[in-house]
């Protein structure tokens, strides 16, 4: 349901000190993506399920189903294997139209060689998907937006889509905040949720709400669409998604995402831009992967998007609550996971424990608190992955480690910590702990006298070979 | 049916689970369908058929035992697997994780004391008539 924007205050009967969500409370969400989209479906399923009739308008001026930058929200677009079993015990159906492509296994490529890593029982656990309606050179709508179908899914709950930009967001005298579109009057709320992202100037203003809300401190991607076609891919990348380990000044991390019809190529990395772009699509070891003949110049679309990688302080406030991206988020991986469990957590304080800002900070923000201390983690364990990234021996011992829990059916217990760490599947402690398990290192401190004669060897060209 | 869509494709009458192995997951069904059924002295009693989005196999997730039941593909089912683990560390961290689940067992228990209450009348007929059912024969009256 699209309906235009409400012209009625919100809930003028009650006092300004009231501090939960009753019959006829009003919540603006702004933002429809996966976020706002998943908060909305959550506190409306909550609050039938306490007999609470409250209304959601969520302000989202974008068509995600259009191709193109119009309808994207720029990001990898990858569902978690974690995230993909939430959602399904939730009842939120992932159709097989939205999910492009199952992914089954990671192959991670090095330039001493390749490995690949699969999941349990052969199953497809991992979605890939486009957020928006593909990239601008989409003829034919094969798939379905992901953001637009869980926007579907909100409406189907009851939430109604108000198409316009959000302009400001103050709070009234009476202490709710009210919301202001283009051309339209404030309109009061019970409570406003920002779940617009962090490549939006729109968050700059809480900073000066006097809320102690500071935005997340960003660094920039590279994303980019290659088309390809479906047989092409099923040919090449197949059911994988293929992370590299390459040691390239810059260079964080980079993946090449199989879809339906297109590759997206995801890059982290210090000052990213499109030279690092370039170089990474011309080493040795993507071309391999990709089909031959593929030409990394003619891609369909590419975007820069920022990428929030240190969340807000204070992401709550008296009847405001900032969640996904513009909250905190995880880190580098799975931040469509971190978007439904804050999302999750604010519906669930709003229905449950009240709109205050004290409700936010012992319900609310302990979810926070939690995924900010496991990043605290996470950082830790990349730095463990980027001295694999730089130093050769360690990378051909990681990988004679990993090629031989697999080939060898040992405890996958090296594999499980890549595939964990390029996934995003779990916590970064639980990761970390797994990481400097006796088990793990006592295998490292076997395998490095092999690992350096290896390393002694001249070096050989890279071939399209992969080790599974 | 897409090939790479989300979870594991099963053909026509493989098992998802069997009756008695140790459970460390639960399964949602995709598309497709599946059957549940119970195994007892050589026979198969078909208890139930279960379609898309249905969650199975959660006793044996919550319970600590052995499967109760055989899950079975009905022609073609594309079933999703759900981590033991990853559940209850959800559940621990999100309680309102599992109002699904009670819902869904809720329901399956309002379901099961109406299947009581339509047996107790079949027994209660065939004592009237002659010799009393044996449960599988209860079972297959209904089915």
């Amino acid at each position: 349901m699209v309906a235009q924007l409400p012209n009625i205050s919100a809930s003028p009967d009650k006092r300004s000190d009231d501090v939960d969500l009753v019959d006829g409370s009003r919540v603006a969400v702004v933002g429809g993506g996966p976020a706002g989209s998943l908060f909305s479906h959550f506190l409306l399923d909550m609050a039938g399920r306490v007999d609470l009739r409250i209304a959601v308008d969520i302000f989202e001026p974008r068509v995600f189903a259009q191709p193109g930058p119009a309808g994207c929200n720029m990001c990898g677009g990858i569902v978690s294997e974690t995230l993909v079993q939430n959602l399904a015990v939730e009842g939120v159906v992932l159709e097989t139209d939205v999910v492009q492509r199952g992914l089954d296994s990671y192959q991670l490529h090095t330039d001493v060689g390749s490995v690949r890593i699969a999941t349990p029982n052969d199953e497809m656990r991992i979605g890939a998907v486009h957020r928006g309606g593909g990239p601008r050179d989409v003829t034919e709508a094969k798939w379905a937006s992901f953001d637009s179908h869980l926007l579907d899914q909100a409406v189907e709950r009851g939430a109604t889509v108000v198409k316009a930009r959000v302009e400001e967001i103050v709070r009234g005298t009476d202490g709710r905040p009210t919301v202001t579109v283009k051309g339209g009057d404030p309109v009061a709320y019970d409570l406003v949720v920002v779940a617009t992202g962090v490549n939006t100037s729109l968050l700059k203003t809480f900073e000066s709400l006097g809320i102690g809300y500071t935005r997340p401190k960003v660094t920039k991607t590279l994303i980019r669409e290659y088309h390809l076609g479906e047989e092409a891919i099923n040919a090449s990348l197949g059911t994988s998604m293929h992370v590299f380990l390459l040691n390239m000044p810059r260079l964080e991390f980079a993946a090449l995402i199989p879809k339906g019809d297109y590759v997206t190529l995801a890059m982290l990395g210090e000052d990213i831009d499109n030279a690092l772009g370039d170089e990474f699509a011309s080493q040795p070891e993507v071309r391999a992967v990709m089909p031959p003949g593929w030409d990394p110049e003619a891609r369909s679309c590419q975007c820069l998007p920022h990428m929030n990688v240190y969340g807000s302080e204070k992401p709550y406030a008296d009847r405001i609550v900032f969640i996904g991206d513009s909250g905190i988020t995880r880190l580098y991986k799975d931040g469509l996971g971190a978007a439904y469990r804050t999302a999750k957590a604010a519906a669930r304080t709003a229905i449950f424990e009240g709109v205050s800002e004290a409700a936010f900070r012992d319900h609310f923000m302990p979810v926070c608190r939690s995924i900010q201390g496991d990043n605290r983690i996470g950082r830790f364990a990349f730095v463990l992955t980027r001295l694999a990234q730089r130093m050769r021996i360690a990378r051909i011992a990681l990988l004679r480690i990993v090629r031989d829990e697999q080939e060898q059916h040992r405890t996958p217990r090296l594999s499980s910590v890549m595939w964990d760490m390029f996934s995003g599947s779990a916590p970064y402690r639980d990761i970390f702990g797994r990481m400097v398990h006796p088990a793990v290192i006592a295998r490292g401190i076997v395998t490095m006298p092999g690992a350096f004669v290896e390393w002694l060897r001249p070096r050989r060209p890279q071939g399209k070979e992969v080790d599974s | 049916m897409s090939e790479a869509a989300l979870g594991r494709y099963y053909a026509d009458g493989e098992i998802v689970a069997r009756q008695g192995e140790v459970g460390d997951c639960m399964f949602i069904v995709q598309d497709g369908e599946v059957e549940i059924l119970l195994e007892e002295h050589g026979t198969e009693v078909v208890l139930r058929r279960a379609g898309r989005n249905e969650v199975l196999g959660e006793m044996a997730v919550f319970e600590h035992a052995p499967r109760s039941a055989t899950i079975r593909a009905v022609g073609r089912a594309r079933i999703l697997t759900l981590d033991k683990r990853n559940f209850m560390r959800r559940i621990n961290e999100d309680p309102s994780l599992a109002f699904r689940i009670i819902e869904i067992m809720s329901r399956r228990v309002r379901d099961l004391s109406h299947e009581v209450h339509e047996l107790q009348a079949v027994v209660r007929e065939r004592e009237a008539s002659g010799p009393a059912a044996t449960p599988a024969e209860r079972v297959a009256t209904r089915g």
